[in-house]
């Protein structure tokens, strides 16, 4: 991504922010203003949706009124629209925001006896645009007149001549269309939109729909031209703008506790990097969560915000759980430095867990970040899509400088065949977790595998997990999973 | 008494409600087109509708926010307003079978 600087200044082409969460991020700051941006896509795939906020955002926010002209859809519906973006359509109306014209074009109406044009339309257009002096507009979806005038000669020439009266208004516009079969759109404007063009998608695969957004082109800026996932909620549009990021986060130096001093004793006597990756890895039953809570919970202690997404266990599930070791988590959520977030990895699209991850981070900008467990997220049978968007959450904590630390189930084996090898590299730290039954007597090991930019401790201890707390044992002597060879009288030595 | 927008005046003859046309004419400025569409109306409605007919023409250049009513996109628009139902032709009336067909002009019973 990164390209040789030009030597000659360019002018940077000026934006209209859209206030859509990630949107004006991949964007570089929003649409291009003063010019028309086509919006493409199957039916029900948010067009509407995100041209409304476009308008509704530049009206509350930015101090741009704005003018919709609506082809297809009833008022109802567009009411509806806006209210879920927590507006009404009616007092935006009243106080000059918003205006919304509806164009009703039916084909049975009207039979064509010569020569004409579309000037109603333009007169129509212009004269709300004046009456709120509207900076943008949008048009939803002018395709709706392809069905309703027969002669399509006039039509394009006319839509031409639209395109053309917008931009020497001066109006930020977003153009609706239909995705067609082999074109963009079903009546090819992409002909006549030449700024800005942006797709949205609407899959639904394995009975899990996903929803993208791609920037399929943007004059005069560089865009990324990955597909971008996007959630639609109770707030409206948001993008994630997880984008094949150079590694270009910066390398801290600063240091954070693991939560057990005798952890930390392990790298260095301080713990982790601040902003690494951390992974804790292990089978069934070995600690792995405790690990993480026990984490959280001193950084809470220090008054550094938290976020834990569980993927397996409900909220109160863990803080029962966490008592039972001594951990009392509820103090921590009562402050909120501690937020839970729980979901069955299965409810969604995986790209749609990652978009809701992404926005809470950016809305509560904790300083940690647990995800328990990723397993799901990084199973064999996981498509690569999901595998990359998880590296570049990974690369996006790291530019928020977020410590983050992720669990993962094994099975019984090596640590490294139940983990992919795509997984493992991203991380910074890597704990493994693990059950051994030397001499009959089981118990539960923790060993740090890996460790960047640090010396690290590779000796085993023994993790005690009580009503106490977790705390490390001792040194465990010349480790293999299957044979241990500390005996009683090593281990009385060994203190 | 002179009106901004012009008014044919009917004669004062005995016509049947459903018989009467009340035709309304959009144009946007003195176009060649509007100018072809209101000549070639009042040919048309000259011929088959005499004595039983008023046309309004409204200029949007002068009222937009009449466009709105009527549903005005393309100009000219012609909107036969009587008798119902409501019946809307668009260009410049010169395909004059057309135009009776898309108004649906009944001759006098």
């Amino acid at each position: 991504m990164t390209r040789a600087r030009p030597k000659v200044a360019r002018p940077s082409l000026a934006k209209a922010p859209t206030g859509i969460q990630g949107l004006d991020e991949v964007t570089g700051g929003g649409l291009p203003k003063g010019r028309v941006t086509l919006l493409c896509g199957s039916a029900g795939c948010g067009k509407s949706l995100l041209a409304m906020e476009f308008l509704v955002h530049g009206a509350v926010r930015y101090g741009e009124p704005g003018v919709c002209m609506d082809f297809e859809e009833t008022e109802e519906k567009l009411r509806a629209n806006v209210a879920s973006l927590g507006f009404d359509l009616r007092e935006l109306a009243k106080s000059k925001k918003l205006l919304v014209d509806y164009v009703a074009v039916e084909r049975h109406e009207i039979s064509e006896t010569g020569e004409y044009n579309l000037e109603g339309l333009f007169i129509r257009l212009g004269h709300a645009v004046k009456a709120i002096k509207a900076k943008r507009v949008v048009l939803d979806s002018i395709e709706a007149l392809f069905s309703g005038l027969a002669d399509s000669t006039i039509l394009r020439a006319e839509l031409r001549r639209l395109f053309q009266w917008l931009e020497d208004h001066k109006l930020t516009a977003v153009v609706t269309g239909e995705a067609g079969e082999h074109t963009l759109t079903r009546h090819g404007l992409e002909e006549y939109i030449a700024d800005c063009v942006i797709a949205l998608d609407h899959r639904v695969t394995e009975q899990i729909s996903t929803r993208r957004l791609r920037i399929v082109k943007y004059r005069g800026t560089s865009h990324g031209t990955d597909e971008y996932p996007f959630l639609i909620d109770r707030e409206g549009i948001s993008v994630v703008p997880l984008s094949s990021l150079a590694l270009a986060h910066k390398a801290l130096s600063d240091r954070v506790s693991t939560g057990i001093p005798a952890l930390d004793e392990m790298m260095e006597g301080k713990g982790f990097f601040r902003g690494s990756s951390v992974l804790v890895s292990g089978t069934a039953g070995t600690g792995k969560s405790s690990l993480a809570a026990n984490f959280v919970s001193s950084a809470c202690a220090r008054d550094e915000g938290c976020l834990y997404f569980a993927f397996e266990e409900s909220p109160s599930q863990i803080l029962r759980n966490m008592r039972s070791v001594g951990l009392n988590l509820e103090r921590w959520v009562r402050k909120r430095l501690l937020r839970f977030h729980a979901m069955r990895p299965t409810s969604t699209g995986l790209e749609a867990h990652l978009a809701s991850l992404h926005k809470l981070i950016a809305k509560h900008r904790p300083r940690i970040v647990v995800i328990d467990p990723i397993t799901n997220l990084v199973s064999p049978s996981g498509t690569y899509d999901v595998k990359s968007m998880l590296m570049r959450l990974v690369d996006f904590l790291k530019v928020q400088e977020i410590t983050s630390m992720f669990t993962n189930l094994t099975f019984a084996g090596d640590p490294q065949e139940g983990t992919g090898s795509a997984v493992s590299s991203l991380m910074d730290a890597w704990i493994v977790l693990r059950d051994s039954k030397p001499n009959g007597r089981p118990r539960r090991e923790l060993y740090v595998l890996k460790s960047r930019g640090m010396a690290h401790s590779r000796e085993p201890r023994e993790l005690i997990v009580s009503h106490r707390g977790i705390e490390l044992g001792i040194v465990l002597r010349d480790h293999t999973l299957d044979t241990t060879v500390t005996s009683p009288t090593a281990v009385a030595s060994a203190k | 008494m002179r009106k901004k927008s012009s008014t044919i005046k009917r004669r004062r003859a005995k016509v049947r409600r459903s018989d009467f046309y009340r035709l309304r004419l959009y144009i946007a400025g003195q176009t060649p087109n509007s100018i072809a569409a209101i000549a070639n109306l009042k040919q048309i409605c000259e011929a088959k509708l005499r004595g039983r007919y008023v046309v309004e023409v409204v200029d949007l250049l002068e009222k937009p926010q009449l466009a709105k009513g009527d549903q005005i996109i393309a100009i000219p628009t012609l909107v036969r307003r009587l008798p119902p139902p409501v019946k809307k032709i668009i260009g410049n009336l010169s395909k004059t079978e057309s135009v009776i067909v898309g108004l649906d002009l009944q001759p006098v019973r």
